[in-house]
């Protein structure tokens, strides 16, 4: 397509003019821009470079960087089928095939009247409601064969997604187990008025009282968090809620910001209140694309109710908005570093702490970045104390923690435990009669095998973001950590060389092995790549992503061992093979143009 | 009784070769100066470019320089496996494959075409296809990805100071181990 002055005018200028021309919109310009388009041409990264007073280089390594932005044509309609371990174990690839034989496309490719393109995608977060695709970002779970069927037919009509039925979109909340998040009522603004009772530094001393700690993982004392980014010099301070959740097996976001994102977003505001911030962002992942609309009216609602704005609840000089940003399938953007990158409209890549984000966050201003969990939590503890909080769970990880369990399991969803609860006790309550293992924390989390059932879930044990896969006893754990590498490989950011060229190593020794050509070679590469990575990694991402075969190497040593060759090494290659087009070309087909197998 | 002052009892015996490298390695080998007088009171060589042994024979330690591009070296390569206790990818064409590689993007029969047609000044009107000559192999390899291997020292070429640290750190029965300062090409 070439540059056409008038569509750049009639699609681009209300974009930008929305964004009012802030470069650190670029994400959601982009995201509109294809929204309209169906991907991002040439012109286009042009006309906003130009407009925006951006390099080109810039837009278009942005664009590069994130999974769901195209610069060349996908299709009309872009499927992507999600693909972590739980849709494989729900039949995702069968369909995907049968999708692909459906249209006579192979996997990645377009179609050639520009209809449509089949790929997959990282985990989606429905894995309590597999296999799941998306289509245009927009999530279709429960699929089967009947439901991929009427998916192509309808694509072969060109009906708009808007008419798709409503049922293919439904997306359930599967809450199992309710403690006191769940199951307690909320009035709006009723955490938020006790809040402003309390003042800043009472409520910052409430939350120092409950000793509770951030749930997106690391576990940090949010207290500690907030107090630091209240006294950090600077002009203006941000409230980051960080609802990325890539982790593969994790959901319990999705239900929070789609059932729960009142207490979402009251929970920013407290904390904006207690560190002084007048600037919230909500970081939602480009998955849940769907949820936009309806969060943006909550804030409408809220703004209505002066619950957000100018003079919240009448108090005088406490200002606080919140502005969603849509990310764009990038698990790395979880890292708090790299979602702040982000944000600034730049590719996510992690940045070197120190400095934190509490001193040097967004726009180098101090920023608390925090789960959506740790704010939901924040308004339990501005209504009921930190007293009270404290008294819950364990002493060293006190309140309740959202698990997203999935798998092999009759009753796959949310469930909210204490702390301290016994990891059979959940496989018990989930209907898990036959598990072999457990992937607690996803894909950088732990395994843990039958004879740890009874470790507990809390920071001091086997802490976790929120995930638990339960794996069968017909599962087949090396197919899981190959999966599970193969994910981290594609979301390596490519920044520092011992994740990037790392994950690909291991990947092809998994797959060397996976081909019967494995030997004890390999077994010692892993463990050796394992520790390269965990030493020589720039962030989490890389020194993390060996743990899922550093564990299945320890616990289900077998599965790997059935599939060596009783040898010392074999190549990965045919090397005999490799010398056919030298043969050819030669005219040879003596005894020294072959190979044979080494002795 | 052993004593852990005891010295080696017997000289260590050290093959190398080059694969498809530029014998650059072996110069670096060569340029240890006065300490390859230290080196030969601790190693005896067996086949070697040093030597001009055509085959080797049982070895403690084997040294490889270049990749594998043809079949030739899979065969000089394996029997280095064979004979040699130790193995060790010596630069980077045997850790990586190196500059060979660049013919990795192309078709090996386009690549013999332009050499020997289509290149100005090309003589031949056939590709020489004497039984005497290895074919190539339709992609290069490190070394590592035909044999196995047990240590690997980078560099292009690795420097007298890394080539000497390791090799006497292997010999005095040390993990080889090779600091910052051994390992900046800069």
């Amino acid at each position: 397509m070439s540059f056409d002055n008038s569509s750049a005018v009639g699609v681009l200028e209300p974009i930008l003019e929305r964004y009012s021309r802030n470069p650190h919109h670029l994400m959601q310009i982009l995201r509109e821009t294809q929204e309209h388009l169906d991907f991002i041409p040439q012109w286009a990264t042009d006309y906003l470079a130009e407009a925006l007073a951006l390099p080109r280089t810039q837009i278009q390594s942005v664009i590069d960087f994130y999974a769901f932005f195209y610069d060349s044509p996908r299709g009309k309609y872009r499927i992507l089928f999600s693909d972590n371990v739980t849709d494989r174990m729900q039949g995702n690839m069968a369909l995907l095939s049968r999708m692909l034989s459906k249209f006579g496309l192979t996997q990645g490719q377009a179609s050639g009247d520009g209809l449509l393109s089949i790929n997959t995608t990282s985990c989606t977060g429905m894995c309590d409601q597999g296999p799941a695709l998306l289509v245009n970002n927009h999530a279709i779970t429960r699929l089967s064969s009947q439901r991929i069927d009427q998916i192509c037919e309808l694509i072969k009509e060109k009906k708009p997604l808007a008419e798709w039925p409503a049922e293919f979109f439904r997306v359930e909340d599967n809450i199992r187990r309710k403690d006191v998040l769940l199951a307690t009522e909320m009035v709006n603004g009723q955490a938020l008025k006790r809040a402003i009772e309390l003042g800043p530094k009472g409520m910052l001393a409430e939350m120092k009282a409950s000793n509770f700690r951030g749930r997106g993982g690391a576990g940090f004392t949010t207290a500690v968090k907030w107090e630091a980014c209240r006294n950090a010099p600077g002009t203006t301070r941000y409230v980051v809620c960080n609802a990325d959740e890539g982790e593969p097996g994790t959901f319990k976001d999705r239900v929070l910001m789609a059932s729960f994102s009142e207490r979402v977003f009251e929970g920013m505001t407290i904390a904006g209140y207690a560190i002084g911030a007048a600037k919230g962002f909500v970081y939602l992942r480009g998955e849940y694309r769907y949820m936009l609309e309806k969060l943006q009216a909550t804030l409408e609602a809220r703004r209505k109710a002066n619950l957000l704005g100018k003079d919240i609840l009448g108090q005088k000089g406490f200002d606080f908005d919140i502005e969603i940003h849509m990310g764009a399938g990038s698990y790395v953007c979880g890292e708090e570093t790299a979602l702040i990158e982000s944000l600034e409209g730049k590719p996510g890549k992690p940045r070197i702490r120190p400095p934190f984000p509490v001193t040097h966050g967004y726009l180098d201003q101090p920023t608390v970045v925090n789960n959506v969990e740790t704010l939901a939590k924040a308004t339990l503890i501005a209504q009921n104390g930190g007293a009270w909080y404290h008294g819950l769970g364990t002493k060293l990880s006190t309140g309740t923690k959202l698990l997203s369990i999935s798998g092999d399991c009759d009753h796959p969803g949310i469930y909210e435990y204490p702390f301290g609860v016994r990891i059979a006790q959940i496989l018990e309550d989930c209907g898990a009669r036959n598990a072999m293992a457990v992937q607690v924390g996803g894909a950088a989390g732990t395994c843990v095998a039958r004879h740890e059932f009874g470790r507990k879930i809390a920071f001091e044990d086997v802490s976790t973001s929120g995930a638990l896969m339960v794996f069968g006893n017909n599962r087949d754990m090396f197919e899981v950590a190959r999966n599970f590498m193969h994910f981290f490989k594609h979301e390596s950011c490519g920044f520092c060389t011992p994740c990037r060229v790392g994950t690909t190593l291991i990947c092809d020794t998994l797959d060397k092995i996976a081909n019967g050509k494995g030997t004890a070679y390999e077994m010692n590469e892993l463990s050796r790549l394992h520790q390269l990575l965990r030493s020589a990694s720039h962030c989490g991402l890389g020194q993390s992503a060996g743990r899922p075969v550093n564990d299945t190497l320890q616990k289900f040593r077998p599965s790997y061992d059935r599939r060596l060759k009783q040898k010392d090494f074999e190549p990965a290659f045919d090397l005999d093979a490799a010398l056919i087009p030298a043969r050819e070309i030669t005219a040879r087909d003596d005894i020294d143009a072959h190979l044979g197998a080494d002795q | 009784m052993l004593s852990p002052q005891e010295p080696p009892k017997r000289k260590l015996r050290v093959a190398t070769t080059s694969l498809s490298g530029c014998f650059g390695c072996h110069m670096s080998l060569l340029d240890l100066d006065e300490n390859l007088l230290a080196l030969v009171d601790l190693v005896e060589f067996d086949r070697s470019p040093i030597t001009d042994i055509k085959h080797c024979g049982p070895c403690d330690i084997g040294i490889i320089e270049g990749g594998v591009c043809n079949s030739e070296n899979v065969h000089v390569l394996r029997e280095f496996r064979e004979n040699c206790r130790t193995l060790i990818a010596l630069g980077a064409c045997a850790v990586n494959g190196g500059l060979p590689t660049l013919r990795n993007g192309l078709d090996v029969r386009e690549v013999l075409r332009e050499a020997y047609f289509e290149q100005p000044g090309a003589v031949c009107n056939t590709i020489p296809n004497d039984v005497e000559l290895p074919l190539l192999l339709d992609k290069v390899h490190p070394i590592n990805e035909v044999v196995r291997v047990d240590y690997f020292i980078p560099g292009c070429p690795p420097s007298r100071d890394a080539i000497f640290k390791f090799l006497t750190d292997l010999i005095a029965g040390r993990t080889p181990r090779l600091d910052y300062p051994q390992m900046r090409f800069d």
